[in-house]
């Protein structure tokens, strides 16, 4: 009995309705929290002694940093899901986050380039952290293209499982070879587990930043994977009723 | 091959037959070796002819071309044993499929990798790397070409029966064997310059070992979800 719900979960016509009732609880806190961040991060927080106002532009870059490995592994996850119980909900979830995470992955990629712009002294620097964005990037247009190239959508969520599975056990390989093969960016300042080296007035936004990405993710993902259930199962009975009601 | 068949025989049985039908026909068999010796040509033409400036490049050049060369190869690796039957009879045989295509990998890097790694000098003397780092040139690509060829068998099984196969092939593999690439470069960066190269040579060694203990398994299962 106590499983229930979580037989529940595999049910299309269920988590359609449940995404709808959740999306708003991660929506409104996530556009609340970017607000604030943007607001801390762009005008509140004090100038870096270094780079000055250049910085500023972290507060996207981070977050989006982080959201490129964040939805890998979450597709990942729920691929793999997908592929062992069968569980075609969460075959969803997976085709929903792909397009998300190459947004995510592109957004990085692209604020990191403007920062090198003044910082570097140029727009692309081959340095282990673009580098290994810039795989990623790639990783996740090859999970596209595969998802892309097959008609059957049930051999499709089969074999692009199997390629997120093997990409998400390649990324720790590729992340350490990368940073092996170069060095060059500034060493992480945020994830120390001592104290962090950042003021806490630059801190605090970029938190807030972090975790309004991670909201919106969410909301996003439900909003999407509502409009996968639907297109996968518009011959079915249910479907009917939701869009007459 | 009845069920008493133990599953090395099997996997032997297979790259026995893989290397005899390869050997049938010797001119594909030379066709990714040929491509390496003009993808390695294309380079003086396109950079320099002056053998200091290549020097530098050496590794890089080799071991691109090593890739791509690789990465031809790999397109047949399945594809003419699915199109007759023969990769639905090995699921069906009772065998496990893991070994067997281990074996049809294994059969790949016989056919492709080591004859890369013997020419790779070859082209590594011609852009003008000293006579002294052909050993390092060759146990780095033999090395090498073995993780190149397992996880080439997944982007092999992932792309079997798909339509545009062989770009979706290279875009799936191409940054799964970066690592591969970083060292192995590295690797043979060194043996030109006289350095040791044994540092690089383990971490491609893990790699192998993390290979082919992984990805014939993965590759099984693209292969059986293929055949569905």
């Amino acid at each position: 009995m106590a499983w229930t719900w979580f037989h529940r979960l595999g049910s299309p016509p269920y988590i359609y309705s449940l995404a709808a009732r959740l999306t708003p609880w991660f929506a409104w806190p996530a556009a609340l929290l970017i607000l604030g961040g943007l607001y801390g991060g762009l005008i509140y927080a004090s100038p870096d002694y270094q780079q000055g106002e250049g910085y500023r532009i972290l507060y996207v870059h981070a977050p989006s940093a982080w959201m490129s490995l964040m939805v890998y592994t979450t597709m990942a996850i729920s691929a793999a899901v997908g592929l062992i119980w069968r569980i075609k909900v969460a075959h969803a979830v997976a085709a929903s986050c792909a397009a998300m995470g190459a947004s995510f992955t592109f957004a990085a990629l692209a604020t990191g380039s403007l920062w090198g712009a003044p910082m570097w002294g140029t727009y692309w620097e081959w340095d282990p952290r673009l580098t290994f964005e810039l795989i990623l990037l790639f990783q996740f247009l090859g999970y596209m293209g595969l998802r892309a190239a097959i008609d059957d959508v049930q051999r499709a969520d089969r074999v692009s499982a199997v390629l997120a599975i093997v990409g998400v056990v390649n990324v720790p390989i590729i992340h350490y070879s990368v940073e092996w093969w170069n060095s060059l960016h500034q060493t992480a300042s945020v994830m120390k587990l001592s104290k962090p080296t950042m003021p806490f007035d630059m801190l605090i936004p970029l938190l807030m930043m972090f975790l309004g990405f991670t909201l919106l993710f969410v909301a996003l993902l439900l909003t999407r994977l509502r409009a996968e259930v639907l297109s996968r199962e518009r011959s079915a009975a249910w479907i009917r009723e939701v869009v007459s009601a | 091959m009845n069920e008493t068949t133990p599953a090395l025989e099997a996997a032997r049985l297979v790259l026995a037959r893989d290397l005899r039908l390869a050997f049938r026909r010797p001119g594909e068999l030379l066709q990714p070796l040929v491509f390496f010796a003009i993808v390695t040509t294309l380079f003086p033409l396109a950079i320099t002819p002056q053998l200091s400036q290549l020097r530098v490049v050496a590794p890089g050049v080799v071991w691109v071309a090593a890739l791509l060369s690789s990465l031809l190869a790999l397109e047949f690796l399945f594809r003419d044993d699915a199109h007759d039957g023969t990769l639905e009879q090995y699921a069906l045989s009772g065998q496990s499929l893991t070994w067997l295509l281990f074996a049809k990998t294994a059969s790949h890097w016989l056919l492709t990798g080591l004859p890369l790694a013997v020419m790779a000098p070859l082209a590594g003397l011609s852009l003008g790397v000293p006579a002294a780092s052909v050993p390092g040139i060759v146990v780095s690509i033999a090395l090498g070409s073995v993780a190149l060829s397992l996880v080439g068998a997944i982007g092999a099984s992932l792309t079997l029966g798909v339509r545009r196969s062989s770009v979706l092939l290279s875009i799936l593999t191409l940054p799964l064997v970066i690592p591969v690439l970083i060292f192995g470069s590295s690797a043979t960066q060194r043996a030109i310059e006289g350095e040791d190269f044994a540092a690089p040579l383990y971490l491609l060694a893990a790699i192998a070992v993390l290979g082919i203990t992984l990805a014939p398994l993965a590759a099984a299962a693209a292969v059986r979800i293929s055949l569905e």
